[in-house]
């Protein structure tokens, strides 16, 4: 009697089991952060996959930047972590990332279209197909046209300098009566741009990080004689210890800067934050004494190796990655795209804001004269060791804490501790 | 009338019994085993066998990381698993202390490091001390009998509740460059100050808002022991007439110093460990001068680009050693009171 309940009780137990497995089979996560309207617009065509597949379920997570960038690492050296994620720090953990290529309808859509970006995001020295990116990123400037106006003072031309737009900056803020003249992030990346500008290289013969040269010394120190002399806002710098982002955005926004050094992503933020509040334009990177080179970048779409559903998980990716579904993307986030297809193709950005569709283009013109060296940065595995080091000391210089040379003797025995560290 | 109060009598009883039944039950269950410790093991093994979950709490959560963490100091590298790790000995150790004048952290090979410690130093000198003091003071106020006393209790107590992340905000909001603070002052007619970019206001502006944040907490306990404090001690040196600050100095004092102590105590740990709210507030800017160990700990463990878990397990450990200290010091207070008291 006992025999014959246990076994349906055991039968219906493995069925439970064997059910659930099944739908843990089909779940794919997915840790995303948003910089404007991206989250919804993701939410909208995942939306739709799912119900052209009903057997998979996709999750979104939608959580903060520091999230992805200081949480998501740590559970990735765990062998833990989403099944996909949207990343900016792709080279430096390329080894945690899914390889693609056989698991992909079409490795070769995959590489004819992505394929300028895909040694960003792999290890070095194989073929992986890792991800996409959702956007590609630039880095330029942007002025407050109004307050330039009312200060009867000329927007700078094409090829203006950082002096130039500097000294333009200053009149308008002595004029408008405004905190600071100019502003720009507290971030490795945005301050490597005019850095390259004025002649700066990073990698050495070797492929390792090159000691700091007199082209970043050249900007560095300018940088911070505009922060002492207040034509460079100081809040942003010196606002955070360590290598914390601070962006300058709300600054710009609240017409407290004249011009703004950022990137392409502070677009679709600016055309819904101004709005009709003051007129805006891109300017596209100032020159330095070597180029006018604006910092590429952005942030990837990756595929996560610990993933329990690897084949469900190129779906997605497939989809995702699609051309009309990047072209949608990006015409109602108003990134730029990275599919060379799209590209092509053109795009009808979804805005009536004739600021954002004319700061979008000059973007996508500025990023036809980049540095050698600006696009080679964000695929070479040191970068972000760079960046945090030029952070952490350059503010610390900014605050008055060292002298310039002091910060260039610690920027270069930070990377050089980190190299050591990494050869552990 | 007796009769209904012997039927809720015995209903009482019959409901009490009933309840009684379950727990009868459990003892009968636990009889057994517990009586077959106490003959196997004796009193001490009983003692042992009830502090066993506790220990094994502690253990697993408190010990067993604290080894971990000791381990992970002896080795090198970015990888998380310490299997992963490269054994370096003492080497991290020796990173920290690669100073030639440790109260010029510029002479340090790992200068934030000391910069965290001298900062966390002056903070828990200040923070404590005025901590206490105005705890102190406003425990003395509230013990008054003032008006909507349960309501001014409240009100202290109020930040407690709040989240450090809330609390952090809510003071980013009011002295940020737009924040209230300069808001008010320009409505008054005085130039707007950025508190948060000045090295002094903002370390002033960590001290005070910890101050505000926590008080609540530590005026509670002070509070709690001015109210046992008997009242006619009091009433005694009223009548002798002695003066206000000697019956401060005299009965107050003397009587509050064990809740003083575990308040300088939970105070000065609480100090040492200051992270999340200065996090928000300051992040740790401007420059460095906001930066305290909890955040160096973060900042190399796990927000750096290249995070390096044994570096910032060297200087935990390092900070652990310093609150065993303090921990210890406060025992050695508190027995030696308890020495003065039984030879009274």
């Amino acid at each position: 009697m006992t025999r014959t309940r246990t076994k349906p009780m055991l039968a219906a137990f493995a069925v439970g089991l064997l059910t659930s497995t099944a739908a843990l089979a089909g779940d794919v996560r997915i840790m995303w952060y948003s910089d404007g309207v991206e989250g919804e617009v993701l939410k909208d065509l995942i939306g739709r996959f799912m119900k052209d597949n009903p057997d998979i379920k996709v999750i979104i997570d939608n959580v903060s930047y520091s999230v992805v960038r200081e949480q998501l690492p740590v559970q990735l050296e765990a062998g833990d972590g989403p099944d996909i994620a949207r990343v900016t720090a792709l080279k430096a953990l390329s080894k945690h990332w899914l390889d693609l290529r056989p698991l992909v309808a079409d490795a070769a859509y995959w590489d004819t279209n992505f394929g300028d970006q895909a040694d960003w995001m792999r290890p070095d020295g194989t073929d992986q197909i890792s991800g996409f990116m959702t956007q590609i990123t630039l880095t330029g400037g942007f002025a407050n046209k109004t307050l330039f106006e009312q200060a009867g003072v000329a927007l700078p031309g094409k090829d203006a300098t950082w002096d130039d737009w500097a000294k333009a900056s200053k009149q308008v803020a002595e004029s408008q009566q405004i905190p600071f003249p100019m502003a720009l992030d507290r971030s490795g990346h945005r301050l490597t741009a005019p850095e390259l500008a004025f002649g700066a290289n990073y990698i050495g013969a070797d492929g390792k990080p090159a000691p700091i040269d007199d082209g970043a010394k050249a900007f560095i120190s300018k940088f911070i004689g505009w922060i002492e002399d207040g034509t460079m806002s100081k809040d942003v710098w010196v606002s955070a210890a360590g290598s914390t982002y601070r962006a300058g955005a709300d600054d710009f926004i609240n017409g407290q800067v004249a011009f703004y050094y950022s990137g392409s992503w502070q677009v679709p933020n600016f055309s819904t934050k101004i709005g009709s509040n003051f007129d805006w334009v891109a300017t596209g990177s100032p020159c330095g004494p070597a180029n006018c080179t604006g910092m590429p970048g952005g942030a990837g779409l990756v595929a996560i190796k610990y993933t329990k559903n690897p084949k469900d998980v190129a779906k997605v990716m497939d989809y995702l990655a699609s051309e009309p579904v990047v072209k949608e993307f990006s015409e109602r986030t108003l990134f730029l795209p990275a599919h060379k297809g799209v590209i092509e193709k053109g795009l009808d950005f979804n805005t009536d804001d004739a600021q954002a569709k004319t700061a979008l283009g000059i973007f996508v013109t500025a990023s036809t004269s980049l540095a050698e060296l600006a696009r080679k940065l964000p695929g070479w595995a040191w970068s972000d060791t760079i960046y945090g080091a030029l952070v952490t000391r350059v503010s610390q210089a900014a605050a008055g804490e060292m002298t310039l040379d002091e910060a260039y003797t610690r920027i270069d025995a930070d990377i050089a501790a980190k190299v050591k560290d990494s050869a552990l | 009338m007796a009769e209904i109060s012997r039927q809720t009598s015995q209903t009482g009883q019959s409901l009490g019994e009933t309840a009684m039944v379950p727990v009868r039950l459990a003892m009968g269950v636990i009889d057994a085993p517990l009586r077959w410790v106490q003959k196997k093991f004796g009193l001490g093994g009983m003692a042992a066998f009830f502090l066993l979950p506790n220990m094994l709490i502690f253990g697993i959560f408190v010990l067993l990381p604290f080894f971990i963490n000791f381990a992970y100091s002896m080795t090198g590298g970015t990888a998380l698993f310490l299997s992963d790790r490269t054994f370096v000995g003492a080497d991290q150790y020796a990173r920290l202390f690669d100073c030639s004048n440790y109260l010029n952290p510029n002479t340090c090979a790992e200068d934030t490091f000391w910069t965290a410690v001298g900062n966390t130093g002056w903070f828990v000198v200040l923070q404590v001390t005025l901590m206490i003091a105005v705890s102190l003071i406003t425990a003395l106020i509230l013990n008054r009998n003032l008006m909507a006393r349960s309501f001014w209790r409240a009100v202290f107590f109020f930040p407690v509740l709040l989240s450090p992340v809330v609390v952090g905000l809510i003071w980013k909001w009011i002295l940020q460059r737009q924040g209230l603070l300069n808001f008010g002052l320009y409505g008054f007619g005085f130039d707007p100050h950025v508190w948060l970019n000045d090295r002094n206001w903002a370390f002033a502006a960590t001290v005070g808002v910890s101050i505000w944040a926590h008080m609540g907490f530590y005026t509670l306990i002070i509070l709690a022991g001015l109210q046992a404090i008997p009242k006619d001690l009091y009433e005694a040196a009223e009548m002798d007439g002695t003066r206000a600050m000697r019956v401060f100095t005299r009965i107050t004092l003397p009587l509050l110093m064990p809740n003083l102590l575990v308040v300088i105590v939970l105070v000065l740990i609480r100090a040492v460990q200051i992270f999340d709210e200065v996090y928000v507030l300051t992040g740790g800017g401007p420059g460095t001068s906001t930066l305290f160990v909890t955040q160096y700990i973060y900042e190399t463990g796990f927000a750096a680009q290249l995070r390096n878990p044994g570096l910032a397990a060297a200087a935990s450990i390092l900070m652990g050693l310093v609150l065993v200290v303090l921990t210890l010091m406060q025992l050695g207070l508190s027995r030696s009171r308890d020495k003065k008291g039984a030879r009274k």
